[in-house]
């Protein structure tokens, strides 16, 4: 039992990978996907282009090892990832 | 903003059902995680895509030989104290409900993150867990 939101799509409520045409990779729990783009929720970005504080790079592909395993934290409340944009997206479940 | 407590109320007896201890405040909360032996702490949720599975998955895991010498549950999004101060215990993890963590005396051994729980059947979320209490709780 619980609250369901059907009308939304299947991927409503699904923490998702919205892995992007670039460097940049999203994950979040989707909220919906529109024409215009995927609806996320208290989702993370990474940009497998920037380096981090030692210098170093984290390829999309450790960034997701990290989150399937621990989740991530919520530093983007809502965003529309425009659909122009958009690779893939994918169950951040079916990673592990 | 909570749900109605009517609403809410299947989903707390769900859990009670199964003998986990509600903890409805900070107090409740530390006091269990003070307790010696292995600890599974619940977070609930009202959330159908996930915690629909997720409570079933528990109910499972815990009819198995092995499991945690001590079962509790907070309830995200309704028992708000209990449930910050619940997380403070796995800050090392981003919050997520449902989800449920496992700790060896204060020590968290195991952690099912909501995305390991969204879409997938009770069965496979309850090997999850077994898998877990036969590692840490025999």
């Amino acid at each position: 039992m619980g609250t369901f939101h059907s009308h939304k799509g299947e991927l409503h409520g699904i923490t998702v990978v919205v892995d992007l045409i670039d460097d940049r990779v999203y994950v979040g729990r989707c909220d919906t996907v529109l024409p215009e783009g995927v609806v996320l929720l208290d989702a993370d970005v990474h940009d497998a282009s920037e380096s981090k504080y030692d210098g170093t790079k984290m390829s999309k592909e450790d960034y997701l090892a990290n989150a399937v395993k621990f989740g991530v934290w919520p530093r983007i409340e809502r965003i529309v990832v425009p659909a122009e944009d958009v690779a893939s997206v994918t169950k951040l479940g079916d990673h592990a | 903003m909570p749900y109605d407590p009517m609403l809410v109320q299947p989903m707390r007896e769900d859990m009670t059902s199964m003998n986990a201890e509600e903890l409805l405040d900070a107090a409740a909360v530390d006091a269990f995680m003070a307790r010696e032996g292995t600890k599974l702490l619940f977070v609930n949720s009202v959330c159908g895509c996930a915690a629909g599975q997720a409570r079933p998955a528990l109910r499972i895991a815990l009819q198995h030989g092995t499991t945690p010498d001590h079962v509790g549950t907070v309830f995200a999004g309704q028992d708000l104290e209990a449930t910050a101060k619940a997380r403070g215990y796995f800050e090392q993890v981003p919050p997520s409900s449902p989800s449920a963590a496992l700790f060896k005396g204060g020590d968290l051994v195991h952690f099912v993150p909501r995305h390991m729980i969204e879409s997938r059947d009770a069965n496979t979320i309850a090997f999850d867990l077994v898998s877990a209490f036969d590692e840490h709780c025999a």
